[in-house]
């Protein structure tokens, strides 16, 4: 029966090939601007590190004076902790693992002389960062507590990095020059490059793409004055580590809800002991623990543009699909006629609703196609954009077989009123007006 | 034109009809909105920076030589952009400028007594002091970035200087906004611990980095030289020569010192740099238009596939009705009036819809009111594009010949 009402179907829309076109293109072009929207917001919502993104959490705390300015055009400097903050952080030890850091952009000498030196991102840390976000060591291993006490002048690069040096990563204890100082190689990573980048200051709102190509300890870094980048605030005067500057970053891994409610409750703690020292004047409840998605939220990684651009296309897809349902309706029911034949002879109101429900869902799966092909266009075009996101903007399969979903769903949902009131045409009545 | 038999026979079709209003009513709602939210872009996107944009490049540079004298540095570098045939000016700049996302604010304060206030606050919030986006260069930068003064006087060769500045410009719109009514010309301000004196009003420019609050032509300029590994090199010269000579000014500096870097993201005609500010303003910009003329597209579509069906459908009818006399004129209007009906209900509908949907924006995405008169315009816009539709099934409905009445289906 099915066969029969897909020839049916096909028959039908090739007897109006203009107007099936047209609707096949209404659609295609609706889901074409939805799924190009979709997956660009889709991937740029992505958890970046599957594997423990549960357990990791940013906490956070409000150093700043009671009325400062919060219209600036970089964000909440409270984002960020003072040096003295993190420090507590990282010596209270109340998680399993933890690290504060800082990005850099730093000069780094090809080991040939005579070769120009370029410009690298990388990232400042404490011991425990391999160890807390999972990196893999191809050559070597990270540095020590010890070597962050020292201020030992080492460094871990990414095999990208090695490879562009040295062409090999077998370099551990050779030494290469970043920014004015010259360090010891203690490992090569494998790359890792989560997208976005969640740790790092999200004031950059661009950390798509970035991967951080050399780690430096922390404490040597500050030692050597070596440039931060990101969002950087102080409001009295006094250095990178006074506790009126805020540019660092601390992570934490905590395993269970319990760790979680303690580690938030130490963080109040934290911050009314500060107020009661008189350095914070802000509320201790302002203390908070963020888990890696909340994050993410919290920072608005996804611009409003983007939004508006999403809610733009998917109106559009609505309108289109009133469109099909107006079309549709009309075209089911010219052919009143031929319906009040078909159900004279013994069809059921089933079968109706059944035959045009299947041209309904044909022009669904044609214009599903065509959206495909439009929203693949519309893809190509959004990876030209300049924008930070724009070149990990590709449809993955999941994305793939939702457009169709969308698409024939979509169609369906138009095709219901128009098959459902074909199939209410009385036989009698249309067969005596003939 | 009798509405009667219109209204009567739309009766017969309530479900479609309704849809197609429906459809009219969306698409008015969606394009009125795009409509305005486009015109707000384009007024950003073409924000006045009341420099010479069109005659104006920027290179930048990055010595990798430890200990080097930057002053002795750029004095050379600008000798020999100088030469380069075309250039009209050069001078350092520093980072900040309007459009280049790189901002350089400084809390300056009225009074001493404010000053303090601040310091005891740790804030400049309602201490009567505020936080101001400052341009720097070296001397000849104001004239070099088509800056001129309207009051007072320019800066002075000895007041070009490393270190604090003895002597700022403001902008109009930030002199207003720190001494009131009062003369700015001669008060002393306060930035940290030195003072500087207003000596001059600027010409009007907007802060690097725009807010759209009312706040954008607040900027203060002051004679600061640049020194740093890193400068900033600004160049004048006639529009069509500025492509050239950004080319020979890399090249130029290149033979200076082959250790420095020029990255290629660092040289940039003030065209390009507008349009990598605004870059986001105008894809949002295409976007919205591409959406409304497919809106448009789709409903035209819908319009003339409706009363297609409905022409065909009508045939008998129609031939009947020429039979009894009925005109080609009068079929012609049949149908143009049945859709000046269905597409007016729309756009009533949608004026309304489109005032819903701009309160939604206004409390989401901080847009502001939609002038009303968008909503007549948008509204005679849309009900004329109904009629075009409309008009080739009306036409072929009025060549429907009268024999067709006596034909059997």
């Amino acid at each position: 029966m099915f066969a029969y009402y897909l020839d049916l179907a096909l028959h039908s829309l090739r007897r109006s090939p203009v107007l099936t076109s047209l609707m096949v293109l209404a659609i295609g072009l609706g889901i074409g601007a939805s799924m190009t929207m979709l997956t660009v917001l889709h991937v740029m919502t992505r958890d970046p590190l599957p594997a423990l993104s549960a357990q990791l959490y940013y906490p956070h705390l409000d150093p700043l004076p009671a009325n400062y300015p919060t219209n600036n055009d970089w964000g909440d400097p409270s984002d960020n902790f003072t040096w003295p903050d993190a420090m507590a952080m990282l010596k209270a030890h109340r998680a399993d693992q933890q690290a504060a850091m800082a990005g850099g952009r730093v000069l780094v000498w090809p080991v040939q002389t005579g070769r120009l030196p370029f410009r690298v991102g990388g990232r400042y840390a404490t011991a425990g960062f391999f160890d807390l976000f999972g990196l893999r060591f191809e050559q070597g291993r990270g540095w020590t507590m010890a070597d962050d006490e020292a201020r030992a002048r080492v460094a871990v690069l990414s095999h990208g990095l090695a490879m562009q040096l040295f062409g090999r990563t077998d370099v551990v204890g050779r030494t290469v020059r970043l920014g004015d100082a010259r360090f010891q190689v203690m490992g090569v990573t494998s790359e890792w490059a989560p997208q976005p980048q969640f740790y790092a200051d999200a004031a950059g709102k661009g950390n798509y793409g970035e991967a951080d190509r050399f780690f430096l300890p922390l404490a040597t870094a500050l030692d050597l004055g070596m440039s931060v980048s990101g969002n950087q605030a102080s409001w009295k005067e006094g250095g990178k580590t006074s506790g009126y500057y805020t540019w660092l970053q601390v992570w934490v891994r905590l395993k269970d809800a319990a760790q979680v409610r303690n580690y938030r409750q130490f963080l109040v703690d934290y911050s009314a002991e500060q107020k009661r020292l008189g350095r914070f004047e802000r509320s201790s409840q302002n203390a908070a623990l963020y888990p890696l998605m909340g994050w993410l939220e919290h920072e608005k990684l996804v611009p409003g543009d983007l939004r508006l651009q999403l809610w733009l296309a998917l109106s559009f897809l609505i309108v289109c699909l009133v469109n099909i349902v107006a079309l549709l309706l009309a075209k089911f029911l010219r052919r009143s006629g031929e319906v009040s034949v078909r159900r004279a002879l013994g069809a059921t109101r089933r079968d109706i609703f059944l035959q045009f429900g299947i041209e309904s869902a044909l022009v669904g799966l044609l214009g599903g196609l065509l959206g495909i092909a439009i929203a693949q266009a519309g893809l190509w075009s959004v990876r030209h954009r300049p924008d930070s996101y724009a070149h990990i903007a590709r449809m993955d399969l999941s994305m793939l077989a939702l457009t169709v979903l969308l698409a024939i769903a979509g169609s369906l949902l138009a095709g219901m009123l128009p098959a459902w009131r074909a199939s209410r045409v009385v036989p009698a009545l249309q067969l005596k007006a003939q | 034109m009798p509405l009667r038999p219109i209204l009567s026979s739309l009766r017969h079709h309530k479900l479609t009809a309704s849809l197609l209003i429906l459809q009219v009513a969306l698409t008015l709602a969606i394009v009125a909105n795009a409509a305005f939210m486009v015109a707000q872009r384009v007024q950003r996107i073409h924000t006045p920076s009341g420099l010479a944009e069109q005659e104006l490049s920027l290179i930048r540079v990055e010595g990798t030589a430890k200990d080097e004298n930057h002053q002795a540095r750029h004095a050379a570098d600008l000798d020999a952009l100088r030469r380069i045939p075309g250039v009209t000016a050069a001078v350092a700049v520093g980072w900040a400028l309007p459009f280049s996302s790189s901002v350089n604010s400084y809390g300056v304060c009225p009074n001493e007594e404010a000053l303090k206030r601040a310091m005891v606050a740790s804030s400049l919030d309602h201490t009567g002091c505020m936080s101001i986006d400052t341009y720097s260069g070296g001397p000849g930068f104001l004239g070099a970035l088509g800056l001129h003064v309207i009051a007072g006087r320019d800066f002075t060769a000895d007041e070009y200087v490393t270190g604090d500045v003895p002597s700022i410009l403001l902008t109009g719109a930030a002199a207003k906004k720190f001494f009131g009514g009062k003369d700015p010309l001669g008060q002393v301000v306060y930035a940290g611990r030195h003072s500087s004196r207003v000596i001059g009003i600027v010409s009007d420019t907007v802060r690097p980095m725009l807010r759209g609050d009312g706040s954008d032509g607040e900027v203060m300029l002051w004679p600061q030289l640049p020194d740093d590994n890193e400068t900033s090199y600004l160049l004048r010269s006639a529009p069509a020569d500025r492509a050239r000579v950004l080319a020979a000014a890399v090249t130029t500096l290149q033979a200076l010192d082959p250790n420095r870097l020029i990255p290629e993201t660092g040289q940039r005609t003030y065209t390009q740099m507008r349009e990598d500010y605004f870059q986001r303003d105008s894809t949002m910009v295409g976007l919205l238009l591409a959406a409304a003329l497919g809106l448009l597209f789709v409903t035209a579509l819908g319009v003339a596939g409706l009363a297609n069906f409905w022409v065909q459908q009508r045939t008998r009818a129609i031939g009947i009705r020429r039979a009894i006399g009925a005109t080609r004129a009068d079929i012609l209007c049949y149908f143009q009036a049945e859709n000046a009906l269905i597409v007016g209900g729309g756009v009533a509908l949608g004026m309304l819809l489109a005032l819903a949907l701009n309160l939604l924006l206004m409390s989401r995405y901080e847009l502001p009111r939609l002038p009303l008169w968008y909503l007549p315009v948008g509204a005679l816009a849309l009900w004329a594009l109904g009629q075009l539709s409309v008009l080739a099934p009306a036409l072929r409905a009025s060549r429907v010949p009268p024999v067709v009445a006596t034909r059997s289906v």
